[in-house]
């Protein structure tokens, strides 16, 4: 049981506490922390780790979230190609969010063809089941997903599947991050850098916020884990000192995973993406290089994929940014509630709207 | 979305049980002793020293670690008696049986029925047998009724609770739903919990001399400990504070919940109970319960209090707190 109760035992909880609450009590301003990842948000709200924040220290929830960051023109275009009769693949974050042309939800209800999937795997198994149907899966997530995503596109090469392909909104972390702190509608002092988009690109990738100034740790996910990485960030601040620190050297290495990087090498081109609230960013997004584009549901398809419009009054943009907290959105608990979402970061289990109507409220 | 449907959630005993509940029944059915929705009615009008019941079981699979839908249905509806303050005397049993379901397996259900009920010294008076066309239902469900007497001095009702009272808790909570889940999953995981169905019955007898002191009680089905609990707190003027750190879960339920991402908070059991009680009982409802087997694992986890009215938080083990709420979607449907 080491792996629960060591990473949640009172004592230690206590004793980074206190070295918290010293580095806190000499700041000379307020600080913001960015916790990137959506499963961080989650396990923050989840062991109620705010409350332990000094009021000199403000954690703010950053944007990783995919299925949170996908605009609502992708949405639109996989709702078309539901309609259309394809047989459409996805992880099961993405069924219940709303657009203004619906849901997938909805659509399944009225007869679509939608499979959620624990492994993208499953989606190559529905286009052997099917082969007079094309099978179309939703290639949202960041370099962690992206990296089992593409080796489909191997398999499929391999044992000749043809009607199979992936609507790609692939997102790059580290372009979003440094949007965000070019962005002079949002404070941000340093990085809990997400853990398992970490493993993929390696801790190094975090290097260039570093010398910019903004200390960076990489935490795992369980609330010591956090509390660690806050406080580290915290005596950096204090100190003036900005470092990379690799906490969750249990799965992460400073490289990354190697197979995995020369995967994105052989199969992926950086491209311009579009993020729900940051809006276009450079190079942050992910195409299939020429070599695989018959496996693009785009190109393949003729889809043209906007930005789409975000529901009316959603403010799941500014949450992204870390510029709103969810519960000053005047949506939140009134009309959107996970029970019926008015945005995605109410539906998603790593969306910050939706800790925070479970844990805090 | 035009047309309403009925949606898993509704049986989740989450939020859309609730809000069907209070819809559609309590609208319809709700001036009489339904009112309060207890798990067993008293009959004020006729006879007020009976406790009456139903209940339906559609677990699957039907058989599972640590029992199977029959001793399931006998020990769910002698808690739900218990836990309203009677003492389990009848049972009626309806089997809803589905076409090719093997012989053997009606067999063997039947005979866990009349050993459990054998158990907790009930009769089964009465029952039922329908067949239905393959692939009407499941293999089979059974429906269940129960009538117990009125044990005396327990008046039980969420409105008695006050600040201060303690919360109790009769063992480990959440092996049952983990272990029918771990199994219909496929997780062989070496270590993983078996069902705790079992009667609460004798733990209730067992504080009769405390029963003044006992404001509440019920046994976290569906919904877990937290159903319980908001349903207790619900728009009333105290709150309820739950300790993390004495929480009991059995090491094979955390760890498969760790990796189902299951809150065992959530997660249904059916052979404990929790009582709300004031403060100077508890130690007495705890060794008496101590002293039984089915209540060897028995532990003080909360505190009703001022603060949070109406609300369940959960003081985390590293200090922080953290609202506890009824699950919004289906977690893990046919439990019990």
């Amino acid at each position: 049981m080491k792996y629960i109760d060591g990473f949640r035992d009172p004592d230690a909880a206590a004793y980074l506490t206190r070295r918290l609450q010293a580095a806190a009590a000499r700041m000379s301003r307020p600080m913001h922390l960015m916790e990137v990842c959506g499963t961080h948000t989650m396990a923050i709200a989840r062991s109620g780790l705010r409350q332990l924040m000094p009021p000199s220290i403000e954690l703010l929830s950053g944007p990783g979230c995919p299925v949170c960051v996908t605009p609502a023109g992708y949405l639109n275009a996989a709702l078309a190609l539901a309609r259309q009769g394809f047989i459409i693949a996805t992880f099961g974050d993405m069924v219940r969010v709303p657009a203004a042309s619906g849901s997938l939800e909805a659509a399944r209800a009225a007869g679509a063809a939608v499979e959620v999937c624990y492994s993208p795997e499953n989606a190559l198994h529905l286009a052997r089941a099917h082969p007079d149907r094309q099978v179309v899966f939703l290639a949202v997530g960041f370099e962690t997903t992206i990296a089992p995503i593409i080796t489909t596109i191997l398999s499929a090469r391999q044992n000749g599947i043809e009607n199979y392909s992936l609507l790609c909104a692939f997102k790059r972390i580290p372009p979003a991050l440094s949007a965000l702190v070019a962005d002079p509608e949002v404070s941000i002092d340093a990085f809990i850098c997400p853990p398992h988009v970490s493993a993929i690109i390696g801790s190094q990738a975090f290097q260039p916020f570093v010398a910019d100034g903004l200390p960076c740790v990489v935490a795992g996910f369980e609330p010591l884990d956090i509390l660690y990485a806050v406080t580290t960030l915290a005596e950096l601040l204090q100190a003036g000192r900005s470092e990379l620190i690799n906490q969750y050297e249990r799965v992460v290495r400073p490289g990354g995973n190697k197979r995995a990087l020369a995967l994105f090498e052989r199969l992926l081109t950086p491209i311009d993406a579009e993020w729900r609230g940051l809006g276009a960013i450079p190079d942050s997004g992910y195409g299939l290089v020429r070599d695989a584009a018959r496996y693009d549901a785009g190109e393949r398809f003729g889809l043209t994929v906007g930005p789409g419009l975000d529901p009316s009054g959603c403010r799941c943009g500014d949450v992204l940014k870390g510029k709103l907290r969810p519960d000053r959105c005047p949506l939140f608990g009134r009309v959107c509630t996970p029970i019926e979402p008015a945005g995605p970061c109410m539906v998603s289990s790593e969306g910050t709207c939706s800790a925070y109507f479970k844990y805090v409220q | 979305m035009s047309e309403e449907t009925v949606v898993l959630g509704h049986g989740s005993g989450g939020l859309l049980t609730r809000d069907f509940i209070k819809q559609e029944i309590v609208t319809r059915f709700g001036d009489g002793p339904l009112a309060e929705l207890p798990d067993g009615a008293r009959l004020p009008a006729c006879r007020p020293d009976l406790v009456f019941t139903c209940d339906s079981y559609v677990v699957s699979p039907l058989i599972f670690p640590g029992g199977n839908i029959g001793d399931l249905a006998v020990h769910g509806t002698v808690n739900d008696i218990a836990v309203s303050g009677g003492d389990p005397r009848w049972l009626s049993v309806g089997l809803i049986l589905e076409e090719g379901l093997p012989l053997a397996t009606v067999r063997t259900v039947l005979d866990s029925i009349a050993q459990s009920a054998d158990a907790c010294g009930v009769t089964v008076a009465t029952g039922d047998t329908k067949v239905v066309v393959r692939g009407q239902c499941d293999g089979m469900y059974i429906n269940t009724a129960g009538i117990g007497e009125a044990l005396e001095g327990f008046e039980l009702s969420a409105r008695r609770v006050k600040p201060g009272d303690r919360i109790l808790a009769s063992g480990f909570l959440g092996d049952h739903g983990i272990a029918v889940m771990a199994v219909r999953k496929g997780i062989a995981i070496h270590g993983a919990p078996a069902s705790d169905t079992a009667p609460v019955h004798n733990l209730v007898r067992a504080i009769g001399e405390c029963a003044p002191q006992v404001r509440f009680m019920r046994d976290p089905t569906r919904g877990g400990l937290a159903a319980v609990l908001s349903e207790v707190v619900a728009g009333q003027a105290f709150g309820l504070e739950v300790d993390e750190a004495n929480l009991p879960f059995s090491p094979g339920a955390r760890a498969v919940a760790e990796l189902l991402g299951l809150d065992l908070l959530h997660v249904a059991s059916e052979g404990r109970m929790i009582a709300i009680c004031a403060p100077e009982a508890a130690p007495e409802i705890l060794s008496k319960w101590r002293a039984l087997p089915e209540g060897a694992g028995a532990v003080d986890i909360g505190r009703a209090g001022e603060h949070d009215k109406g609300r369940v938080v959960l003081a985390t083990t590293i200090g922080g707190r953290r609202l506890v709420g009824l699950p919004s979607g289906e977690l893990l449907p046919r439990i019990c």
